[in-house]
Formats: structure tokens, C-alpha cells, sequence
């Protein structure tokens, strides 16, 4: 059953063409990610699923509910944690959790269990009466995914969740989503422009650019259509013709004195493969990443114009408005 | 609308007030400066001039002291309600205005948080009272009511100002050009009567804040210019107003 269907949804700003005609159905369960560069339209997308924007053209329902026509329905089933961090800094963890409680209108009876629950899922037990000003990046990231999920919505929309975290807490922070919604049992969708997350987070990939989706299918099955993984080899005189004919290799070419070999399976071929070439002088594989695909797919590399994964979190942040203005 | 759907709007605005009244709590320089500050105004300001001069038989300082309430509400429920773009700027509403609440509760959960928070302040400075001879402590509760709806009519000012503003620069100008302004032409600090210029006394009197000055003399001091219903209608009318526009201005925020 598909939790969530858009139908030929489409946003403009003005001239800028933010989302154009997205056709797309997520289903119950999966946590499903929007890869794209910056300025792809994600956000926008995600902001109208949510019915904080409201859609030029075209309908998406939500559990049943039409954004458009029933958004305050809509509103109660998801959660969302935002692109830019959107605690109350001044409150504690447990106090954020509680006015989110109340605004969500969690029964009073279930509200102390339920965010004793969040707060043990998320690790943060320990620090939840502190002010959330003292909180790390990464605390407060986790914190914003308990509150996500706090009032159990049907779709945990998460723009964007690990902008601007080192890659350690990036990883635990992946962890926590895989683990969260396994436990909730919650459709998941996030935005990303990072690779890796998209490829060890998500069941399935929507690549996004220009407001358009591009591909969409799961992560391996992605890098699938690139054909297989790269060998590279150098070899004084390598039998083209013979490598050709192994049933694994799809192409074979010449290029500046080395050999590429697309195949599949590298890592299970590749004693074979270099069993028939004499004299190799060096191998270099390489396994296809989503990055080739959208390379492949667009013309031009996903991290172009991203803010670098390094600095610290206030600037990406800083960084990221700014672009956004 | 069901009994449902009124119990989790009636949720909402509580969450929403709790949330401010926590945050009150937490700011306790605040509270302190603001309690300070008029008795500041009323000890260092009012007792100098007061050593020379008496309005109505009644010593300066003791005359000026609802009109200093009045500039405490003032000044305390128009910044409470500019706060929102600082926390607009922060996005902690971000996250408040997609909940399944209305506009409309989150800007009664707002103007309720910044009435609690100016009671507050307005109660500890009634507890000072008693350093003012010529306050009579029977009418402090009409005082308060006066000074209650003033400040429904000024966190809705604020808020609905603050759903406009685009930076903080603006709180710099709405401070000059309508804060001070209000508080200066209230007749906080001097009677209204003839013997002011006549186009000063046209601005009192075209000020919503003169009567409830006015009023809040009436209760305490038994001296006003203006006779009770004028006072309270006038004050009453221009906090319906302001609340009105206010939660116009916030639904169409953003
Ligand atoms: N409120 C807005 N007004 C005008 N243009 C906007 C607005 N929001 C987004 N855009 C534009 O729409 C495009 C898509 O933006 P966005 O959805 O934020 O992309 P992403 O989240 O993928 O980085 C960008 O070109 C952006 O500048
Ligand atoms: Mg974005």
C-alpha cells in the first residue's frame, strides 16, 4: 500500500520552477530517500507533503488525506524535523518534548510514558533536563528525531538530517533513523545530497534535479544500471578480445594505455580476470557510486556547489541560509 | 467543531502559554530589571520632582505611580510581543506553526503567556504600594483589570508588529516611533488638562493608553480626567481591535 502518492505535483516561485511535475508513490514502511544537489527542489517538495507550502498544480495524498483539501488531517500524521535546527533552546529536552507533546495533543495519560520512551530510543535519558542550548549537533539532532516521532505520525519527514554533522556522529546518527523507524515502525522520508546516506540508509532512492526525479529505484539496484563495477588494469600487452569474451565483462576499452573493464561482481571475478592477462602492471577496481549515477543521469557531479562536509555546524548552517535567500 | 477538535485547540493555547511561562521563570534578570526599572522611575524621578511639586493635593511621586504601572505594561507587553522575531529568526515557531494547531490558538497561547508574564510583574509592584500614601489598596483590583486588558491590547500590538517585521533592526524604530511616543503622550507623567498646548492634548487624547492611565488613577487615586465608562470603553475597544488585527497579521505571517 502506498502511504504517500503525488500526483504530477508542481511549485513555482515567481519564475523559478522549484519542483516540476513529481510523480511519485512511497510506500508503507520504507524509508525513502530524495537524493539531490542543492536547489533541487527537495525541500520544497517535502514542505508541500507536509502542507506548510501549498502546491502550484497537482494533488498528493498522505494517508488518505489530500494535502490540498484536508491539511490540518495531513498535519497529524506526519512529523518533521527541518532542514535548520528548530529547538526550543531556551527549554530542556524533556520540555521541548512535553510542548510538542501538548501541541500534538498526546493524551495526557500516554505523555510522560511516551517521551520517557523517545528519550531512552535516542540515548538522551541522561541530559533530558538540561537546557538544549548546551546540547551538541548531534544531540540535538537526535533530540529533533524523538520529537519527530513523538505523537507516532505515519511519515517521519527528515529534511536534510545530518547537514553539517562530522562524519562520526553522521554514522550514529544513521543508526539512530534505521533503529527508530524499525521501532516505530514508521514510513520514513528524507532528503540528502550526501551519497553515502542515501546508499546506507534508505531502501529506496528517488534522484532529484531540477525539480524533476530522474531515477528511481533501490540504491543497488542504481548502481546496477551502471553496468557493473570498474576494473582498471595496466598490462604491457592485454588480450582484449579474450577478456571481451568472459561471459561477467559487459565492455571493454582502451583508454590512454589502460584497460577499463566494466563487469559485474568484481570482487568475485577478479582473480580470473587477471589469471588471463600476462604482465600486469598495476589494477585498480572501483565499484560504481550513487554519484556516477547521477553523473550519468544529469551531466554534472552532485557535489558541485554543496557546501564542503567539514566546518563546524553553525556555519553550514549560516552557510545554508544564506544560500537559501 | 467537535468537542475533540475544541479539547486539542484549548491544549495548544495551554502549550503554548506554559512554554512562556517556563521561559518567564528561566529569565529571572528580566524579571528583575523590570521590576527595578519603574521603581526607578518612581523613587529617583518621581521623589526629585516630587520635593517641589503636588498635582491634585497629591505628591508627584505618588501621582505618577499609575502612570508608571501603566509604562511597565507598556513597555513589558509590546517587547513580549516584538520577542517573535527573534524567535522567528531562530525558527523555534518553525517547528510550533506545523503542528496541528491553529494560527488563532498559537496567537492565544502567545497574547495569554505575554499577559501572565506582565501580571506577574505588575502584582510585585503592587505589593510597593504601600510606600505611596495616597494609593488606596481597595482599588487595586480595578487598577488590575485596567491594566490587564491594556496589556491584551499591547502583546497583540506586539505580536502583530512583530508578525511584519522582517530583522531585528525594527525593534530599534518600533521602540522610538511607537513605544515611547505611546508612553509619553499617556499622560503617565502629567495631568491632562487645559493647560497643556492644545496640540499636545489633542495627541493625549487620540492615545488609547490616556485612558487607561486614566482609569487605573481613577481606581487608585480617585482623581481622572475622564469619567469610568469612557476609560474602560476606550481601553476595551482598542484591545479587541488589537487583538483582531493581531491575529490577522499572525495567520498571514510567512
Ligand atoms: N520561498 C521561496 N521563494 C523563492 N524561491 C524559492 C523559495 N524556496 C525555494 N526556492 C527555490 O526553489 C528551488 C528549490 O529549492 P529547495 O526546495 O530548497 O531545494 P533543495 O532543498 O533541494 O536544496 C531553489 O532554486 C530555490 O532557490
Ligand atoms: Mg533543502
Amino acid at each position: 500500500m502506498s502511504i504517500i502518492e503525488i500526483k504530477s505535483l508542481i511549485k513555482t516561485f515567481g519564475k523559478i520552477q522549484a519542483v516540476r511535475d513529481i510523480d511519485l508513490n512511497i510506500e508503507k514502511g520504507e524509508i525513502f530517500g530524495l537524493l539531490g544537489p542543492n536547489g533541487a527542489g527537495k525541500t520544497t517538495t517535502i514542505g508541500m507533503l507536509c502542507t506548510i507550502i501549498c502546491p502550484t498544480s497537482g494533488s498528493a495524498k498522505l494517508a488518505g488525506f489530500d494535502i490540498v483539501k484536508n491539511p490540518a488531517a495531513v498535519r497529524r500524521q506526519v512529523g518533521i524535523v527541518f532542514q535548520d535546527p528548530t529547538l526550543d533552546t531556551v527549554l530542556t529536552g524533556h520540555e521541548n518534548l512535553e510542548l510538542h507533546a501538548r501541541l500534538y495533543g498526546v493524551p495526557a495519560k500516554q505523555r510522560e510514558k511516551r517521551i520517557t520512551e523517545m528519550l531512552e530510543l535516542v540515548d538522551l535519558k541522561g541530559r533530558s533536563n538540561d537546557i538544549t542550548r548546551t546540547y551538541s549537533g548531534g544531540m540535538r539532532r537526535r533530540l529533533e528525531l524523538a520529537r519527530g516521532l513523538l505523537h507516532k505520525p505515519a511519515v517521519l519527514f527528515l529534511d536534510e538530517p545530518t547537514l553539517g554533522l562530522d562524519p562520526q556522529t553522521r554514522a550514529r546518527t544513521w543508526d539512530y533513523i534505521k533503529k527508530m523507524a524499525q521501532k516505530e515502525q514508521t514510513t520514513v522520508v528524507l532528503t540528502t545530497h550526501y551519497m553515502e546516506e542515501a546508499q546506507l540508509v534508505c531502501d529506496r532512492v528517488g534522484i532529484i534535479d531540477q525539480g524533476k526525479i530522474m531515477a528511481l529505484d533501490a540504491p543497488d539496484n542504481l548502481k546496477e544500471s551502471m553496468g557493473g563495477d570498474l576494473v582498471v588494469i595496466r598490462a604491457k600487452e592485454p588480450p582484449l578480445q579474450k577478456i571481451q569474451n568472459l561471459p561477467y565483462v559487459k565492455e571493454v576499452k582502451l583508454n590512454d594505455g589502460a584497460v577499463e573493464i566494466t563487469l559485474k561482481d568484481a570482487h568475485l571475478h577478479l582473480p580470473e580476470l587477471l589469471s588471463i592477462i600476462p604482465h600486469v602492471e598495476c589494477v585498480e577496481t572501483r565499484m560504481p557510486t550513487l554519484n556516477d549515477v547521477f553523473i550519468k543521469l544529469t551531466g554534472h557531479d552532485i557535489r558541485k556547489d554543496s557546501p564542503e562536509d567539514s566546518g563546524s555546524w553553525v556555519d553550514s548552517v549560516a552557510r545554508y541560509r544564506q544560500r537559501g535567500k | 467543531m467537535s468537542d475533540n477538535r475544541l479539547q486539542k485547540e484549548l491544549m495548544g493555547i495551554y502549550a503554548l502559554w506554559w512554554r512562556e511561562f517556563i521561559v518567564f521563570r528561566r529569565e529571572k534578570s528580566r524579571i528583575v530589571s523590570s521590576i527595578v526599572q519603574p521603581l526607578m522611575w518612581l523613587f529617583l524621578f518621581g521623589s526629585g520632582v516630587g520635593a517641589s511639586i503636588n498635582i491634585s493635593d497629591i505628591n508627584y511621586r505618588d501621582y505618577i505611580y499609575p502612570g508608571i504601572l501603566t509604562m511597565s505594561v507598556l513597555f513589558g507587553s509590546v517587547f513580549f510581543g516584538l520577542y517573535i522575531v527573534w524567535d522567528r529568526k531562530l525558527d523555534v515557531l518553525k517547528a510550533v506553526l506545523v503542528a496541528p494547531v491553529s494560527r488563532l490558538s498559537i496567537f492565544m497561547g502567545k497574547v495569554l503567556g505575554g499577559c501572565t508574564d506582565v501580571t506577574l510583574q505588575i502584582l510585585i509592584l503592587f505589593i510597593f504600594s504601600f510606600l505611596f500614601p495616597s494609593v488606596n489598596p481597595w482599588g487595586i483590583p480595578l487598577a488590575l483589570l485596567f491594566l490587564l486588558i491594556t496589556s491584551i491590547a499591547l502583546v497583540s500590538l506586539g505580536l502583530a508588529i512583530g508578525s511584519m517585521l522582517e530583522s531585528l533592526e525594527g525593534f530599534q524604530v518600533v521602540s522610538t516611533f511607537v513605544v515611547f511616543p505611546l508612553f509619553f503622550l499617556s499622560g503617565a507623567l502629567f495631568p491632562v488638562d487645559n493647560k497643556l498646548p492644545l496640540w499636545l492634548q489633542s495627541l493625549v487624547k487620540l492615545n488609547p493608553l490616556t485612558y487607561a492611565v486614566d482609569g487605573v488613577r481613577g481606581a487608585l487615586l480617585n482623581v481622572s480626567t475622564f469619567p469610568f465608562y469612557i476609560d474602560f470603553g476606550v481601553i476595551t475597544f482598542f484591545a479587541v481591535i488589537m487583538f483582531l488585527l493581531g491575529s490577522v497579521l499572525f495567520s498571514r505571517m510567512k
